[in-house]
């Protein structure tokens, strides 16, 4: 029962009621009139600004610490580039994770997907010894199928996307470790390795830079583009988008094929990094890629995953685990930080959004 | 005039009847949406709870169900015992009360078993559950009504009557289960348990509240539907503005005399100007829509005509805006607008908003727009290509117009990087609508565009959807308000059992005539009229 439905009301009191709502809405204006733009101005403001830079500030004093208990190690110009070209490959797997996130669905088979291209490229590089270029675009074909069979069992099949990836994802781990025999492959093309962590730029590889130019590329893509908004509203309200004309279907599917691709692409980056693919380092890299992202959704645009928080959310984790690995406290704490880490960022992220459930149905 | 009944008499026996209400108010910001009822309802009667969106039902129901609160002096007794105002949720049980709603509350994925012991299950604290004997329980309850139903099928599979049958059965298992705490015979209170039922489903439901009220308990049937309360009620009680327009003994009413009190009459406030729109060529055409409720619906629509669809409740008026906008699958039915036809059983929002369609439902932050997005973002997504520059979004300008935007619907405050939901629901409509008109649409659906709005909200609505349909734009708008459609539409078509049943031309549209319309329909279509002549 609607009881702003005034005309189910006798006359007087509708006459009444209706010269209430009047008074009150005019009073209304008034203070708003008064009260809008200071207010906008000072509380909003203050507290918008401190809530898209804390994450920011939390790393300087994340820094701040590790700087003074251990200066000679920690604040040394090596030791930041090192993180910042190392973990490269890390922040182009966050930010492939990102599409998906925004559209609602998860994609859990990044990890074995980059791990799946990268040994891809490596067996056929260095056991057959194909020329890199080709051996390239095998792998990154690898990741589209991979996305396109996500993208299928998600979207025709209507199963959830966290189940589908969970299990395509230990599907592709069986498939590295039955083509790799279990075994490291080393050897890959120096060409290669020389275009992702040899050359240098202001002492960072290039690998920083090529992960920096796709944060870029998502930012724009996410901010500045029609698909981008299109993708924001299929992960918001699935009936809303599609009342609004989106077809929500081919928007889920590419966001999982994207996802994937970009796996792929991060797997080479892998094998550049190391000269070789392992079939199972890479599948560390799923719980960070997640509690990047969701670190990354509490800062500069709180409450939505985005491109430049997620890169920072990255080098904050990976901060901490530098700092205390230069402490010499062992390397399970890598596992401590991470998952402690996704925990903390989804609580914080859940208390931006104003503990709002989050579907990602 | 008709056959008036004091309360005196329905309630004479020697038994405290089964629910005495006296002086019961509730306001809800200034406004009555009860002014002192006073309602008795005997041991084994059926009582009848009648009235139109708004009079009151819900509002009485949720106070017995203890939701609600009632204004102080107010005095309920049910059996005799006095029942407090203040009640934790469920404890109406206690004195032998039970509900079933509309939506019946069953849990579509379990099986009629798990459903009919589901209180039991959430308040007792026994551990371990003995299935064979509850299911022989459930097999006894079931015989007692004279039910064929199968324990262990899952509810999702059976037909909607059924599942009616199964919620009536498991509030009186309640009643009885309780008994040694409440000592009476119970009093069932049905709300609104028919309108998505078909006649068939009907007569068995009528067949059980008949079993119930033998076993000596009382029953509230709240419905909007005459007929029904001339088929199975004993008394009845009409609700009009919140207060009691009648008590009438059913067996001694003429049907007319429910109708005359649910409408009462009223004066009419406001309109717009009287327009000739059915001289102008009729270029959008819906023939042989079928789909959900409706059956074969066909619709004439003119050159920038405001056409109403309205019916009470269930009679599928409002399906047939997602139907043509291909919100749902649609059975069958075209749609033709200029000289172009199109499939509705094919068709897709996508594929609509081509054809220059566009649906603004009613669920408002669950199909309309997003809460936790921005205004600009939620206003500007239809037309999003406009603001394309270089392959890029240009920010700014979507602000900008968002902004101008805000000023001519006058949504307050006028901040585009606000969220939607920190908006009222009036301004938040007023952006859902512009979202739409920017795009200049040829056919515009609107589900209950005013609900839930302010009075100012509202009229700057109903003022641009009149401006809209000036500048061209065909507009159909689904509502039970009948007062909006009084104040914008230029024809209005009655639904009644997924039909059109009548149609009020300008000079017809009023409240009152609306009203009437929907509240007679049920005997104009073919089967009700035969109910109704059985029953003379």
């Amino acid at each position: 029962m609607n009881m702003l439905n005034s005309g189910d009301f006798a006359d007087p009191v509708l006459l009444a009621y209706e010269a209430r709502l009047a008074e009150l809405e005019r009073r209304l204006r008034e203070m708003e009139a008064e009260r809008q733009p200071r207010r906008v101005l000072d509380k909003a403001s203050v507290v918008g600004f401190a809530e898209r830079y804390a994450l920011i500030g939390a790393w300087i004093v994340l820094i701040a610490i590790f700087g003074i208990i251990s200066p000679t190690y920690f604040l040394s110009w090596i030791s930041f580039t090192s993180m910042f070209s190392s973990n490269a490959v890390l922040v182009m797997l966050t930010l492939g994770l990102l599409v998906p996130l925004t559209a609602g669905d998860f994609d859990l088979s990044i990890a074995s997907t980059l791990v799946l291209s990268s040994m891809t490229l490596a067996i056929l590089n260095v056991v057959y010894q194909w020329p890199a270029p080709a051996a390239i675009a095998v792998a990154i074909a690898c990741g589209v199928l991979v996305g396109a069979v996500n993208a299928f069992l998600v979207v025709y099949f209507r199963i959830h996307s966290l189940i589908v990836t969970l299990g395509t994802g230990t599907f592709l781990q069986g498939i590295v470790l039955w083509i790799s025999a279990s075994e490291t492959i080393s050897g890959v093309s120096p060409t290669l390795i020389n275009l992702v962590i040899v050359t240098r730029l202001f002492g960072i590889s290039l690998s920083f830079y090529y992960a920096l130019a796709l944060c870029v590329a998502m930012w724009l893509f996410l901010e500045y583009t029609t698909p981008g908004r299109r993708l924001l509203f299929v992960g918001r309200g699935r009936d809303v988008a599609r009342l609004s004309g989106i077809r929500v279907d081919r928007v889920r599917a590419l966001a999982l094929l994207t996802s994937s691709v970009i796996a792929a692409v991060a797997g080479i980056m892998y094998s550049g990094m190391t000269g070789s693919a392992d079939p199972l380092s890479g599948l560390q890299l799923l719980l960070p890629a997640f509690a990047g992202a969701f670190l990354g959704a509490t800062s500069i645009v709180p409450g939505r995953f985005n491109p430049f928080g997620s890169m920072i959310g990255v080098y904050v984790l990976t901060t901490g685990i530098l700092g205390l690995t230069i402490l010499g406290i062992p390397s399970f704490v890598q596992n401590l930080f991470y998952g402690g880490g996704l925990v903390l960022a989804v609580v914080l992220s859940q208390l931006v959004r104003r503990r709002q459930p989050q579907s990602f149905s | 005039m008709g056959p008036e009944v004091t309360s005196r008499q329905i309630g004479a026996g020697a038994t405290a009847p089964a629910l005495l209400l006296r002086n019961l108010s509730k306001t809800f910001g200034g406004a009555h949406a009860l002014k002192s009822v006073d309602l008795t309802v005997g041991g084994g009667e059926v009582h009848g709870l009648l009235g139109q969106n708004g009079s009151g039902k819900s509002t009485l129901i949720k106070i017995l169900s203890g939701y609600h609160e009632p204004e102080p002096g107010a005095r309920i007794e049910v059996f005799g015992r006095a029942m407090p105002a203040t009640r934790g949720p469920g404890e109406f049980r206690r004195f032998g009360l039970a509900f079933v709603h509309q939506h019946l509350g069953l849990v579509p994925s379990l099986s009629v078993l798990e459903n009919l012991r589901i209180g039991e299950f959430a308040t007792e604290t026994r551990w371990a559950i003995n299935w064979r004997r509850e299911r022989q329980r459930a097999l006894h309850t079931f015989e007692k009504f004279e039910l064929d139903i199968d324990p262990d099928a899952i509810v999702a599979d059976l037909p909607q009557v059924t599942r009616a049958l199964l919620a009536i059965v498991r509030a009186m298992d309640d009643i009885e289960h309780n008994q040694d705490e409440h000592g009476g015979q119970g009093l069932l209170v049905l709300d609104e348990p028919t309108p998505f039922l078909p006649r068939v489903g009907v007569e068995q439901l009528f067949a059980l509240v008949r079993r119930v009220v033998k076993r000596g308990a009382s029953v509230i049937f709240v419905t909007h539907d005459v007929d029904e309360v001339m088929e199975i009620t004993d008394c009845a009680t009409v609700l009009r503005d919140g207060a009691v327009a009648g008590t009438l003994v059913t067996r001694d009413a003429h049907r007319d005399e429910f109708v005359e009190r649910i409408v009462g009459s009223r004066v009419v406030p406001f309109h717009m100007p009287q327009r000739d729109v059915e001289s102008r060529p009729a270029d959008i055409v819906v023939e042989g829509l079928s789909g959900g409720t409706l059956r074969d619906v066909s619709i004439k629509l003119h050159h920038g005509e405001v056409l109403g669809l309205t019916g009470l409740i269930g009679t599928g008026f409002d399906e047939v805006l997602a139907l043509l906008f291909g919100a749902r699958p649609a059975a069958a039915g075209t749609l033709t607008i200029g000289a172009q036809a199109y499939a509705v059983d094919g068709m897709t929002p996508a594929a609509a908003i081509r054809a220059g369609v566009a649906y603004l439902p009613a669920d408002r932050l669950g199909e309309s727009g997003i809460g936790g997005l921005s205004v600009t973002d939620n206003g500007t997504l239809t037309i999003l290509d406009e603001f394309v520059r270089g392959g890029l979004l240009n920010r700014s300008a979507m602000a900008a117009r968002t902004r101008a935007m805000g000023e001519a619907y006058e949504v307050r405050p006028n901040v585009p990087s606000l969220t939607l939901d920190s908006l009222s629901g009036g301004n938040q409509q007023k952006v859902l609508l512009y979202k739409w008109l920017q795009k200049k649409p040829v056919l515009l659906l609107l589900d209950e565009p005013t609900q839930g709005v302010d009075v100012g909200a509202r009229q700057k609505l109903l003022m641009a959807i009149g401006e809209a349909a000036k500048a061209g734009t065909s507009v159909v708008v689904a509502s039970t308000d009948y007062e909006q459609l009084e104040q914008i539409c230029d024809r209005v078509l009655i639904f009644a059992r997924g039909e059109i049943i009548s149609e009020l031309h300008v000079a017809e549209i009023t409240k009152d005539r609306i009203a009437e319309q929907c509240y007679r329909s049920m005997t104009l279509t073919g089967q009700s009229a035969r109910r109704y002549n059985h029953l003379q």
